[in-house]
């Protein structure tokens, strides 16, 4: 068969290629030049070759950011997805309480990350705010302003408040596609009720909780508004995340070369991590299959 | 292995049933003798999930109880009674090997690793499964997932009752075949009470030693292969069972005959003095096997019918033919070297295979 050979066809990839080439590439190519140059102005500029990224991965600032970073996302996910996995697990299956469960979760999920970090700063604040006014009521010492811990764990609740929503939302699809048959069968077998959960409803669940996993790794990674409300990264550096310190050194200080190293070395990590975890999990799932 | 008593046993799905139609289960009084093969027979939506469900307590029945071995089980959960099913789509573990999912019914119960090593080889051997119980279950295919939920009902040698939903309904034709030989060997190897769900009649008689047959909630009656088909104890089991099922049709008794629209059809003493004693409708029934149809210029004779034939239809090793007289539509079973000549016959009905039905229920 004689294949027909016509060129034209590329044009009709050019609408991508220029959606692609402005949305990402573009950007991403600002990005690396800066991190290269020292430019001053349009003018003025001087190729520093990787002068910046040493200078970024040898600032001990920067590392402490990464390390309360990555101890933040941690707990962000050790909270939220079995905390989750346990919430779904407990939702009615049917009747009113369907709806109505569904609503009362999916109203975090609708709240701006600005206007959640408010409620937590005023909810928080031992004064005029409920929660920190109780908290303090039973002689615990808190306030989100002074102590770098109370700050923290406030961040890190006001995470597991807006957030693990979404993971319960996604399990429960997961549970609601499992065929009543399995649950029949697991009882004619005699399983116990960990083994319903460990061979049956967790592997349904499988699917949904890596993507749940890379969205909550990623957005717990990225994390910035909330901790700008509350206390701006404080007390200390207490809630200087890297996104905060990011910013801090593009817009506060004016630093672009390091800045744009640092997105960039941001951007890797970030990559790395979800490819790793994605492939690691679909390998996981393949074993055994041949 | 025991033996099943279901005694006045009724279900609704209602809190708070009237009619007789708000019951998925009519009341019955059933019993399933220990190491019988029984297939339940009947059309979607007559009761036969909802009985079967009743015997393996995934339902508790609202009315009446349910006996194994003479001890009452009705309120028991399907893990304390001691029972096998099989459902009609696949149900595995998709994260274990074939071998983990096999063995996972007696380990569940505590039975030591050599006895489950022991009993899931020779079931794996028994399903052919022996190469593949190292695999993972999830990458196998439906006809493969439904042997392993098949091995799994037979795994527990010490089971009351195995009971079988429709199991082969996903498997494909020859595998089908196969798979009902290897019930039938282990059930005459074991003797385990079988109870196997089916709305396929070739399905029920191949595989069964007795077939329940269900219609509306009721059953309407029980007997082997044979039975069922020469002595039909209500009109939905002839019509059911058979290919093509029975001829039925309304009748009135006069004159020490019975009238179908208008022909006369000679009975015997023993139909005329069952009927005497029968009020309701009353319809006559009779297989297509049992019916001759005599072509080309034949003799009607003193109890012949002239009737037209509408269609021949050959089967194979058999023909069937659409008769007709009046509103009266019948068919017949030929031989395959029957000719059949022209549009118009003699039909004749053997006395002996005619039957009597009174509110669909068998009189003689």
């Amino acid at each position: 068969m004689n294949k027909i050979t016509n060129n034209k066809a590329w044009f009709l990839v050019l609408p991508v290629f220029f959606i692609v080439a402005i949305s990402a590439i573009i950007p991403l190519m600002t990005v690396v030049n800066y991190s290269v140059q020292d430019i001053f102005d349009p003018q003025t500029r001087f190729f520093v070759g990787t002068e910046w990224f040493e200078q970024v991965l040898g600032d001990s600032r920067l590392h402490d950011a990464l390390l309360r970073q990555i101890f933040y996302t941690l707990s962000v996910l050790f909270i939220e997805i079995p905390l989750g996995i346990a919430v779904a697990l407990t939702l009615p299956r049917k009747g009113w309480g369907v709806s109505a469960s569904m609503v009362l979760l999916a109203l975090p999920l609708l709240i701006p990350w600005n206007v959640v970090g408010t409620i937590w700063q005023i909810f928080g604040r031992a004064d005029i705010g409920l929660g920190g006014y109780v908290i303090n009521l039973m002689g615990i010492d808190y306030n989100y302003a002074q102590n770098p811990m109370d700050a923290w764990l406030t961040v890190l609740v006001m995470d597991v408040w807006h957030w693990t929503s979404l993971i319960v939302l996604l399990c429960y699809a997961g549970l609601r596609s499992i065929p009543d048959a399995y649950y029949q069968a697991a009882k004619i077998d005699g399983a116990s009720r960990w083994a319903v959960f460990r061979f049956i409803q967790l592997p349904k669940m499988q699917s949904v909780l890596v993507i749940g996993v890379l969205l909550r790794f990623m957005d717990s990674f990225m994390i910035y508004t909330e901790p700008f409300v509350l206390t701006g990264g404080g007390p200390g550096n207490a809630t200087t995340f890297l996104s905060q310190f990011l910013t801090r050194m593009a817009v506060g200080q004016f630093d672009l070369g390091p800045a744009a190293a640092f997105s960039l070395v941001y951007f890797l990590i970030i990559l790395l991590v979800c490819w790793v975890f994605y492939t690691v999990v679909m390998n996981a799932g393949k074993q055994g299959e041949q | 292995m025991a033996r099943i008593d279901l005694k006045s046993l009724a279900h609704s799905y209602f809190p708070d049933p009237k009619t007789d139609e708000d019951y998925a289960l009519r009341r019955m009084e059933h019993v399933w003798e220990d190491g019988g093969a029984y297939a339940l027979l009947g059309p979607s939506g007559c009761g036969k999930t909802t009985l079967l469900n009743i015997i393996s307590g995934l339902l508790t029945p609202s009315h009446g109880q349910v006996l194994f071995d003479g001890k009452d089980v009705t309120s028991l959960a399907p893990e304390e009674r001691n029972i096998a099913q099989v459902f009609q789509f696949p149900v595995i573990y998709d994260t274990m090997t074939v071998y983990d999912n096999l063995a996972f019914p007696l380990r569940n119960r505590g039975i030591d690793e050599k006895r489950v090593d022991a009993r899931v080889r020779e079931i794996a051997g028994m399903l052919d499964l022996t190469g593949k119980l190292k695999q993972k279950a999830r990458g196998l295919g439906a006809d493969e997932k439904q042997t392993i939920s098949l091995g799994r009902g037979l795994v527990r040698d010490d089971v009351s009752a195995i009971l079988f939903d429709e199991p082969l309904t996903v498997i494909d034709p020859h595998l089908k075949w196969v798979l009902r030989r290897k019930l039938k060997e282990i059930h005459n190897k074991l003797r385990p009470t079988m109870v196997y769900v089916t709305h396929d009649q070739v399905e029920a008689l191949t595989f069964a030693d007795k077939v329940v047959v269900m219609y509306g909630g009721k059953v309407v009656q029980l007997g082997t292969p044979q039975e069922l088909f020469e002595n039909p104890a209500h009109t939905f089991v002839g019509y059911f069972i058979g290919s093509p099922g029975m001829n039925i049709m309304d009748c009135k008794i006069d004159d020490g005959a019975a009238w179908v629209d208008g022909q006369r059809i000679s009975l015997s003493d023993r139909h005329l003095e069952a009927v005497s004693k029968q009020t309701g409708k009353l319809e006559l029934g009779i297989r297509p096997e049992f019916l001759t149809l005599e072509t080309g210029n034949a003799d009607k004779g003193s109890d012949g019918i002239e009737v037209n034939i509408t269609k021949v239809e050959d089967l194979g090793q058999f023909k069937i033919a659409t008769t007709r007289f009046g509103a009266s539509e019948i068919k017949v079973k030929l031989g395959e070297d029957e000719q059949v000549v022209g549009q118009s016959g003699i039909l004749r009905f053997a006395p002996e295979w005619t039957k009597l039905y009174a509110d669909s229920q068998l009189v003689a």
